[in-house]
């Protein structure tokens, strides 16, 4: 178990690594001049210069990526052009908002999904399983900012009973929450409707019946233990790209999350913060892809021994 | 025997197969001009009438017009980055599966870097800063969103190269082109026709994100998610300038869904 760890670890450290690269390479090296981007089109040679050397810009690229990362990797990403502040201080202030709402529209769309998936495996088949397939692929091809825009107007402006938008007690969180857990349901829907189907199949099953289990007590405690792994896969990995803030919803709702962070960094050109974003969404995926591996050797001892 | 994925499929392939009959004859469907103030609804969104079916927007261009027209710049935008992205992906899985070690050991793990990047984030980035324009945009997407394709191509040519037929093949003298282009490549074709199908659904999703978030194909352009965006001022008095456009998307998106889903299920089911 230790070894395989020590092996997840390795790989995730890796995996950052080459991110940072990429991220480093499409920041610095495709634009002209960054400090162009940073001083402004109209600006003097003279403060072009100087602004080069302050951030250090006339330095061979690979002591700048070096610099980048060694900053990187005690947890300082740099400052903002625009915003002249820490990135990483910046990141950290607008995680609350975001952590909220990931951590409800992850409830939210497990619940939801689990829901339809087990509904759609009980009337295999039939039209009522039909009908959640064609609801699920309906939901899976929303685009998120339509979605949500729909939900404002019809929760926000024709019913009234919400707000237009913005972060402001537990009302504000329900129409984003089912905005960014709808289309995740429907995902996670059909990916358990799969497993159960596969898993439905199996001889200790159909063992269990023999016994004399209750169909619903075989599907709950027999059959959901083993459908439901591959879910943690994904819903790990999916919680990570929520927390690492969603610009679509977040743009949609006003939300003042890291999501609209990026956004703005995005806007303004602002490259130490744009690069920031990118990283700490790299980071939480990249911890994220460890813990589900582990979590998973942990659950399912199959794995755990094959890699001993 | 009823059959839903065979259901599926042919609608998905009508679905599909409107929206491209709609791009490709926007001029000769649409009933007004889609960049001309055609009402004098200047400032004030008119509602759906008997002449603007679908209402118009602030500037008094005519909605559905514009959703038709916009359905040129969808198509080509999503099928031209669902190419990009295929080609990257199945040559990168096929390599990969094909030939191992050191050459699968390096590209999978650039699949797991950029498994790793925020696709939209990276995207927006990279158009912002390549600043917007039509093959920048595909290009773009196409870059983004290779990775599953290349790890799903990945595994399938791993296990097919080492089947007899192959291991036939090289015995007889194949080169590693032939045999990958005749032997590996034909069997793998069902898969990436699945997988361009549901992957023009992430395309189309990525572009209308992107033109939302006003990095899309410059205006005056139609484009679905920029009219929704330029909608949502106007949503207190003018809902419907923001529902079209977007039932647009969903239309265009579930028939790719459709397609290729349909397409998969019928082809597990037989195997």
């Amino acid at each position: 178990m230790l070894n395989y760890l020590a092996r997840r670890l390795a790989f995730g450290a890796a995996v950052l690594i080459g991110t940072s690269l990429i991220t480093f390479l499409i920041a610095f090296v495709v634009p002209a001049d960054p400090a162009v981007t940073i001083a402004g089109a109209k600006a003097d040679p003279q403060t072009i210069a100087l602004i080069r050397s302050q951030y250090g810009l006339d330095r061979p690229l690979y002591v700048q990526y070096w610099r980048y990362a060694e900053r990187a990797a005690h947890g300082d990403l740099g400052r903002s052009f625009v915003r002249r502040q820490s990135v990483t201080r910046l990141i950290v202030d607008r995680l609350p908002a975001t952590a909220l709402l990931a951590v409800s529209a992850m409830a939210a769309s497990l619940v939801i999904g689990i829901a339809m998936g087990v509904t759609a495996a009980a009337y295999n088949g039939r039209p009522v399983d039909d009908a959640l397939l064609i609801l699920a692929l309906t939901l899976v091809s929303m685009p998120v900012f339509w979605l949500g825009t729909m939900l404002l107007v019809t929760g926000g402006l024709y019913f009234k009973s919400f707000p237009l938008g913005g972060l402001a007690g537990p009302k504000s969180l329900v129409l984003p929450t089912l905005t960014l857990a709808l289309g995740s349901a429907g995902y996670y829907s059909r990916i358990l409707h799969n497993n159960l189907a596969e898993v439905l199949g199996q001889d200790y099953i159909r063992t269990a019946r023999g016994k004399g289990v209750s169909r619903r007590e075989t599907m709950t405690r027999h059959a959901m233990a083993n459908a439901l792994l591959p879910l943690i896969t994904l819903a790990g990995l999916d919680f990570a790209g929520l927390l690492s803030g969603v610009v679509l919803t977040e743009t949609v709702f006003n939300w003042p999350g890291i999501g609209r962070l990026a956004f703005e960094a995005i806007f303004n050109l602002d490259i130490p913060l744009i690069m920031g974003t990118v990283m700490f969404s790299a980071f939480l995926i990249v911890v994220a892809n460890v813990a589900v591996d582990l979590l998973y050797a942990w659950l399912d001892p199959r794995i755990r021994l094959e890699s001993a | 025997m009823r059959s839903p994925a065979g259901a599926m499929e042919l609608i998905g392939a009508l679905m599909v197969g409107s929206l491209l009959l709609i791009a490709l004859l926007a001029p000769q469907l649409a009933p007004h001009d889609p960049a001309r103030a055609v009402a004098d609804s200047f400032g004030d969104p008119a509602a759906p009438s008997v002449s603007f079916p679908l209402g118009t927007d602030e500037l008094g261009r005519d909605v559905l017009s514009r959703i038709i027209y916009g359905a040129r710049v969808s198509a080509t935008v999503g099928l031209a980055a669902m190419t990009v992205m295929m080609t990257i992906g199945v040559a990168i899985g096929l390599a990969s599966g094909f030939f191992g070690g050191a050459i699968d050991f390096a590209l999978m793990r650039l699949t797991d870097v950029m498994l790793a990047l925020p696709a939209l984030l990276l995207a927006m980035a990279m158009v912002a800063i390549l600043s917007p324009s039509l093959f920048g945009i595909l290009l773009v997407i196409g870059l983004v969103s290779w990775t599953s394709v290349a790890r799903v191509i990945r595994a399938e040519t791993l296990s097919l190269s080492q089947r007899d037929f192959v291991t036939a093949a090289r015995s007889l003298g194949a080169s590693p082109l032939r045999l990958i282009t005749h032997h590996v490549m034909p069997n793998v074709i069902p898969t990436i026709i699945v997988m361009a199908a549901l992957g023009t659904s992430t395309t189309l999703l990525l572009d209308a994100g992107l033109s939302f978030l006003g990095l899309g194909v410059p205006p005056p352009t139609p484009s679905w998610g920029r009219m929704v965006e330029e909608s949502t001022i106007y949503f207190r008095t003018a809902p419907w300038m923001a529902a079209f456009p977007g039932l647009a998307i969903l239309y265009a998106v579930l028939g790719f869904n459709l397609l290729g889903y349909g397409f998969l299920r019928r082809h597990s089911r037989r195997a």
